[in-house]
């Protein structure tokens, strides 16, 4: 383990973790409302959101970056591992809601009677925990088995992916797909029966993320500096000789895939409770696609590139909805173009070529 | 002043000798509500079409009695009811006569009745239309009558139905078997329940209908009758798969231009077919207070043309030219593209649909059969797409830009080495792919909504008949935009929109497991390029 990063990077991941872990939460929590070092639940959700799309870089920066593979449905698995997280919210709510009944708000208002088989079990923690991992990994592995069965890359699986999260999200858009139609799920009084919305709680779930974030990043940092992540790279240059080498890359690239799924998942399922709400409009195909400028801005193939990547745009777009909120798509737009055009390696590559490396 | 008018008619043409039954008229001002219903009764069985502009007065209100007299007041001016002679002076005491539910609804079957012999074919249609929809009892010897001397078949189909309808619940045995078999040979859905009853069963289980040869003649017509149905079904859902089809393909057909020979992946393809709409609707801004507004689109047609294609040039120098060779890279690079151009037109426009008018001969459409209306606007636009493929076959083939295009497709150095202009050609082939774009947005803008995110509902589609038909080709392209068309529609008739479209997205992702290359695929050495 410790050979993943040198004494330098492991100081900056421990003053990350301080950070995350005291730091702030003192901030929230100790430091009085009236003072100016305060940290208000409006921060602490934010940097949590931020943090949360991080992980998901990570994951496609795992992907796109390390095996040149472009998914354009990773919005899918993170709404994936945050609908299963959501049922389990919903089903805390209890008899909490409007109708004041055993069934979520929108179930009563359709007329349901009981919960439809996708709820099995979901009221206990450890099911819907199990959910948020293996529904992304299934779907992912199964799917992706086909894909690279049959050879798809490229362009083509760029689109066939994003074709799939559009399915997906005109499925749940339906009401009888059982996950509430239109609006998702939202309203969530508890998680494992403390209330979600009190200060303790949000931080709670702020270093929850971080620790996943951290976490992902040894593992992606682990994965990619092994045998195993040579591979995936020689697959990214040149796919064919490394087949001809004797290497059977589908399931070099069935692992990733199904991994960098899953890591979406998780990112979802800690996304829901900090936010509030979980609903089919994040698996549009336009969310997806933001994905990849994340990564594209910080420097696809580095990890630290991902996870700046997706502070920057995440932290301008937040800047930007509320100041400018009709120029963002300008700004986004921009970003996708110049990025592409002048910027192939993202600010990373520009930091790394100011050190002359 | 319809109303009015029949009523003039009446009062020019009238001449004593052939005045209406003057006891009626006078029990229709002065008798109780039974004298003056059984007075329109008279009135209708004389058949005299004058009586219908009197009746429809009196259905309005217009009816007064004065003295002795009865009139008809319209504004300020009087007309005896008998004769219809105007008055020449207006009497001050006047008494209305009153209107009641039941007697407005015998004047509408009675006027109705009586428009059916009047002698202009659109009122007989209207009265016929009018009848189908529901008959009083006491009307079929009138709507006999009316068959007696009908000519037209349109009319006669309706009024057969009709008679059908009234004899089917009080004719004798012989006419009721006849009135069975004239419904079997309808093609109107309403005329199903009617057949139905008679084969329902009561919940003691013996039928409602106690004749037996009655009713085997009920289900002999039932199944005609809808063996014609399905029919008619299946001649809807071919039209609107075909509808949908063509609408695809003006969709992809740019795209496979742009994606399919050149192979840049343009996300931003939506966007131009919305520019295309966008066109349109400005271009339809300027004829609208013209004497043109019908010919718009004749103007609209190719501006939607040139300023989709003028925005794709400038697109394909600006960007797309440096990432020729990196379809990742153009791929996000023109989907930033298609972000800003969506904000644009929102500043431009707002964010509101804003409404693009269909010109009046694209409006309505054919009633091929009862039920089945194809709208013109659909229809044209089948047409266009057709017109449309096969310019741009024609452009491909038989010209000189063609033959570059495909040359620099297949090797662009050899193309360039024999001199030709690659960069330009690039330029030009972008260019094309997008003006066609821009005519589908002026296609869709005639029936659809036209909003700033009119694109994004078309990307995935247009790439998925892209994919499915296969890189290089416009064959490709056509059979898979008419096939997904069929598919969505049928599928979407037993199964919703939304599944409909899911399976088809299924569909696709499991065939291109199958057949990577798509339907139509180029031989040769360039599969791993």
């Amino acid at each position: 383990m410790t050979r993943l990063y040198g004494p330098r990077g492991w100081v900056a991941i421990g003053a990350a973790a301080l950070v995350l872990f005291a730091v702030f939460p003192l901030l929230a929590l100790a430091v009085p409302e009236t003072s100016g070092l305060h940290l208000s639940a409006y921060w602490v959700t934010l940097i949590g959101k931020i943090m949360c799309y991080a992980i998901v870089a990570l994951a496609m920066d795992l992907i796109w970056g390390y095996a040149g593979i472009l998914s354009l449905g990773h919005g899918l698995f993170f709404a994936l591992g945050g609908y299963a997280m959501g049922m389990y919210l919903m089903r805390q709510i209890g008899r909490d809601g409007q109708y004041r009944a055993d069934l979520p708000d929108f179930m009563v208002f359709l007329d349901w009677k009981e919960f439809p088989w996708q709820w099995w079990n979901t009221g206990h923690f450890w099911w819907a925990a199990l959910l948020v991992v293996a529904v992304p990994g299934l779907i992912a592995y199964v799917f992706g088995y086909f894909a690279f069965r049959s050879r798809i890359k490229g362009v083509y699986f760029s689109i066939i992916t994003q074709a799939l999260t559009f399915a997906a999200m005109l499925l749940f858009f339906r009401n009888e797909t059982g996950f509430g139609g239109n609006n998702g799920f939202t309203d969530f009084k508890r998680i494992l029966d403390i209330p979600v919305t009190t200060p303790a709680t949000r931080v709670a779930l702020f270093a929850a993320t971080g620790a996943a974030l951290i976490g992902t990043l040894l593992l992606a940092r682990w994965l990619t500096t092994s045998r195993y992540g040579r591979v995936l790279a020689a697959i990214r240059d040149a796919e064919q000789r490394v087949m001809f080498c004797g290497y059977d890359t589908v399931h070099y690239k069935l692992f990733v895939w199904t991994l960098s799924a899953i890591l979406c998942g998780i990112a979802g399922a800690l996304y829901v409770p900090q936010v509030g709400i979980i609903n089919p409009s994040e698996m549009s195909p336009a969310n997806s696609i933001e994905i990849a400028i994340w990564v594209a801005v910080g420097g696809r193939g580095t990890l630290a590139g991902a996870i700046v990547g997706a502070g920057l745009v995440n932290g301008a777009k937040s800047m930007f909805t509320q100041v400018l909120p009709e120029y963002w798509l300008y700004v986004l737009g921009l970003l996708f173009i110049l990025v592409t055009l002048f910027l192939p390696r993202g600010v990373m590559g520009l930091l790394s070529a100011r050190n002359g490396r | 002043m319809k109303k009015f008018l029949p009523m003039l008619l009446l009062a020019l043409l009238a001449r004593p000798a052939a005045a209406l039954d003057a006891a009626a008229v006078h029990e229709l001002g002065f008798g109780d509500n039974d004298a003056k219903i059984a007075a329109i009764a008279a009135l209708v069985a004389e058949g005299d079409p004058r009586a219908a502009g009197l009746l429809q007065a009196f259905a309005d209100g217009e009816l007064s009695t004065s003295g002795e007299r009865v009139l008809v007041v319209k504004g300020d001016a009087g007309f005896d009811a008998l004769s219809g002679a105007k008055l020449d002076v207006l009497p001050e005491e006047r008494d209305d006569v009153v209107v009641n539910n039941r007697l407005r609804r015998e004047l509408g079957t009675a006027v109705a009745a009586l428009r059916l012999v009047s002698p202009k074919l659109e009122t007989r249609l209207a009265a016929a239309r009018e009848l189908a929809g529901g008959a009083d009892q006491a009307m079929l010897p009138l709507v006999k009558k009316a068959l007696g001397k009908e000519r037209d078949a349109q009319v006669r189909r309706l009024l057969e139905l009709t008679a059908a309808t009234l004899e089917l619940k009080t004719g004798s045995r012989d006419s009721r078997i006849a009135a069975i078999r004239t419904l079997g040979e309808s093609s109107n859905p309403a005329t199903k329940p009617l057949l139905l009853g008679l084969l329902e069963r009561r919940k003691d289980g013996t039928y409602a209908e106690p004749d037996a040869e009655l009713r085997a003649e009920a289900q002999k017509s039932l199944r005609a009758l809808n063996g014609r149905l399905a029919w008619g079904d299946r001649l809807s859902l071919a039209f609107a798969g075909v509808s949908l089809g063509s609408i695809l393909m003006l969709a992809a057909l740019g795209l496979a231009i742009t994606y399919g020979l050149m192979g840049v992946i343009n996300m931003a393809h939506g966007e131009l077919i919305m520019i295309g709409a966008y066109t349109t609707y400005v271009v339809q801004g300027w004829f609208r207070n013209g004497p043109y507004f019908d010919w718009y689109l004749a103007a609209a047609v190719p501006a939607a043309f040139v300023a989709s294609a003028l925005v794709g040039m400038a697109l394909e120098r600006a960007v797309i030219r440096w990432l020729y060779g990196r379809p990742l890279e153009t791929l996000l690079a023109t989907w930033g593209i298609s972000l800003m151009l969506i904000q644009a037109v929102r500043t431009l426009f707002g964010a509101q649909n804003v409404q693009v008018e269909n010109p009046s001969w694209m409006s309505g459409g054919i009633e091929v059969m009862t039920d089945v209306v194809l709208p013109w606007s659909r229809i044209v636009i089948v047409f266009f797409a057709a017109a449309v493929l096969a310019g741009t076959w024609l452009l491909l083939v038989r010209t000189r830009l063609g033959l570059y295009v495909r040359g620099v497709t297949q090797n662009r150095a050899m193309a360039s080495c024999v001199g030709v202009p690659t960069a330009r050609v690039d330029t030009l082939a972008f260019g094309l792919g997008c003006g066609i774009a821009g005519l589908a947005g002026c296609a869709l803008s005639q029936i659809g909504n036209v909003g700033p995110d009119l694109g994004q509902g078309y990307i995935v589609d247009s790439f998925m008949v892209v994919v499915l038909g296969g890189v290089g080709q416009l064959a490709g392209t056509v059979y898979a935009a008419l096939g997904l068309g069929f598919a969505n529609k049928l599928l979407e008739s037993w199964s919703g929109a939304v599944l409909a479209k899911i399976a088809v997205l299924a569909f696709i992702i499991v065939f291109i497991q199958k057949r990577p290359q798509g339907m139509f695929a180029i031989k040769g050495r360039a599969v791993e390029a």
